[in-house]
């Protein structure tokens, strides 16, 4: 069977894997695998986001995402977020584990010159190291809390992403027991957001990957708001090119083409991982972008 | 009556079922001596009486566009698409909708149902372009902190209009783009703003003597305190009345990015 054609409506958002896949963690449940070692993507320079920026004002687009790897790995972050505010909204997702003093007050100073809102979203796992550790790496939960006190202490008000490596009965409790763990840690007015986990990577290995039957078909679009797709709004430019979204990276048919115009082009919904956009929509834009379908609950599927 | 030369219209968006707010606007708009009035959208939702804003929409000869609310109000669907993500944010938005759906009448639902999605209309040189969420999509947010101009001037092409209103987020907002085009979010009469005050705001929307479009956005006082006491007897959530007394929102708040965030008090 043929997977549907997804035609992109309009290049809402831009992404950036500005630390390639390199990242000071190695967490179990990756789905492109980053690591310390892991180069096979690499850095986005200043000068080459820039290019990306100046071609993204004649495609008018509305967002800018930054995400790796740990994007703070990469020497040039804060002048490269410092210039994205100056063309729009700029969101980066980090593990909070690296985050210096001096960048901060850099980025709050910058916010506030700036018309436009910089988002951190910070990826813990668990509410506590009993539950984070595991899967993020030994120590790592309080290096994420602190890294979020120091984000509160310069004003930010950031977004902690959780994968939802539990079972969707329990968001409730673990949603009560992260808000308590980070009122305890000075965050009065914590935002959250869970994610699914993505079947790809180190997590297909941790758990396992998606099934041939696990895919989207044409029968399951009828009716269904296609803006939910990630592809259907966004594109990503790596250090090999332009790919369709930061989820498909690995896999050889995402890239689209070297600059954004010619990445416009229909993508097919051809790997499990869509299957999962299809069921939560829109996993990796920000809340405040939302407006579409509210979906909280999983989507049938034909597995 | 205040009289002018240049034509002059005003904007009002999301009313929310707030019926004293909608007849302290109208009554201001008209004592401004406005040309036309219109409203883009969300004549129901978090306030009491949801019947109440229909006459005063139909006998003041307010133009209206439909929103989310309304399409969904009309259409007799299960929610009100408003396009929440959160969960606590999802939990106080049913029960202000199902109170919504439960007490407008048949004949209000068929208004709702049948309002255009845009209206489109001349104002001096300009074409104005009214819409709910943005003209590509009733229920987006366009927030002021995450809509550049350039995409602003994206759709402005795209939908052949100079100057585009909107609400949907509850906040006011307004940008000059490229080649005198604007955008302008006009505010919502339903629900103070997020700032600590009781007041809500509509825009005059006008051309200046050099044919420029003139935004004014205009503060409106009304009788809040009777508006809560409303909301209370018909058993609506103490945190919507905290919001009318208070003039902080107390629900939807995951919604807002980080600037518009960080001057809420919740």
């Amino acid at each position: 069977m043929t997977a549907p054609l997804i035609e992109i409506s309009h290049l809402d958002h831009l992404w950036f894997q500005v630390s390639g896949t390199l990242c000071n963690l190695t967490c179990h449940h990756c789905f492109i695998s980053c690591s310390p070692q892991n180069d096979s993507f690499g850095y986005l320079s200043l000068a080459d986001v820039r290019r990306q920026l100046e071609q993204s004002v004649a495609l008018g687009v509305k967002e800018y995402y930054f995400t790796g790897g740990e994007p703070f790995l990469n020497k040039e972050m804060v002048p490269i977020l410092v210039e994205t505010l100056g063309y729009g909204p700029a969101t980066v997702l980090t593990n909070g584990t690296v985050l210096k003093e001096e960048w901060l007050q850099t980025l709050a100073a910058a916010e506030q010159e700036s018309l436009f809102s910089l988002e951190f979203r910070v990826s813990i796992d668990g509410f506590s190291p009993e539950t984070n550790d595991p899967i993020r790496g030994e120590g790592t939960f309080d290096r994420a809390i602190q890294g979020v006190s120091r984000l509160v202490q310069f004003g930010f008000l950031p977004i902690i992403t959780a994968a939802r490596t539990w079972p969707i009965e329990q968001d409730e409790q673990v949603i009560g027991k992260f808000v308590q763990v980070l009122r305890d840690a000075g965050y009065e007015r914590p935002r959250l957001k869970l994610l699914p986990t993505l079947h790809l990577g180190a997590e297909a290995e941790r758990t396992h990957g998606y099934r041939e039957s696990e895919r989207v078909t044409s029968e399951m679009l009828v009716e269904y708001d296609k803006s939910q797709l990630i592809c259907e709004h966004s594109r990503i430019v790596t250090d090999r090119g332009v790919h369709v979204c930061p989820i498909l990276i690995d896999s050889d048919d995402s890239l689209l083409g070297q600059t954004l115009e010619s990445s416009l082009t229909p993508y097919r919904l051809d790997h499990g991982a869509c299957l999962t956009c299809y069921q939560y929509g829109a996993i990796c834009s920000n809340p405040s972008s939302s407006g579409g379908e509210t979906k909280s609950e999983e989507r049938g599927t034909t597995t | 009556m205040v009289t002018s030369t240049q034509p002059r219209i005003a904007l009002f968006g999301g009313i929310y079922s707030n019926h004293l707010a909608l007849a302290a606007a109208i009554q201001d708009a008209q004592s401004r001596g406005v040309d036309a009035l219109y409203c883009l959208g969300d004549m129901g939702a978090f306030g009491p009486f949801p019947d109440r804003v229909f006459p005063l929409l139909i006998d003041n000869d307010v133009t209206c566009v439909q929103g989310n609310y309304d399409n969904s109000i009309g259409n007799q669907l299960d929610d009100c698409q408003c396009g929440y993500t959160d969960p606590r944010d999802n939990y106080f938005a049913q029960i202000s909708y199902d109170y919504t759906l439960e007490n407008t009448c048949n004949a209000g639902r068929n208004f709702l149902r049948d309002l255009p999605v845009e209206l489109r209309l001349e104002l001096g040189p300009w074409r104005v372009l009214l819409c709910h969420g943005s003209p590509r999509k009733m229920n987006e947010f366009l927030w002021s902190s995450t809509t550049p101009g350039h995409f602003l001037a994206h759709l402005a092409g795209q939908h052949q209009a100079d100057v585009i209103c909107a609400t949907h987020t509850g906040i006011k907002w307004q940008r000059a783009l490229d080649h005198g085009r604007h955008f302008v979010n006009v505010g919502v009469l339903g629900r103070p703003e997020n700032d600590g005050t009781t007041n809500v705001w509509y825009t005059i929307l006008g051309c200046d003597q050099n044919a420029q479009p003139q935004v004014e956005f205009v503060p409106v006082d009304y009788d809040h305190a009777r508006l809560a006491r409303e909301m209370s007897n018909e058993g609506l959530p103490d945190e919507f009345v905290a919001t009318i007394i208070t003039g902080w929102w107390t629900t939807c708040l995951e919604i807002l990015p980080a600037k518009e965030r960080r001057a809420s008090r919740f």
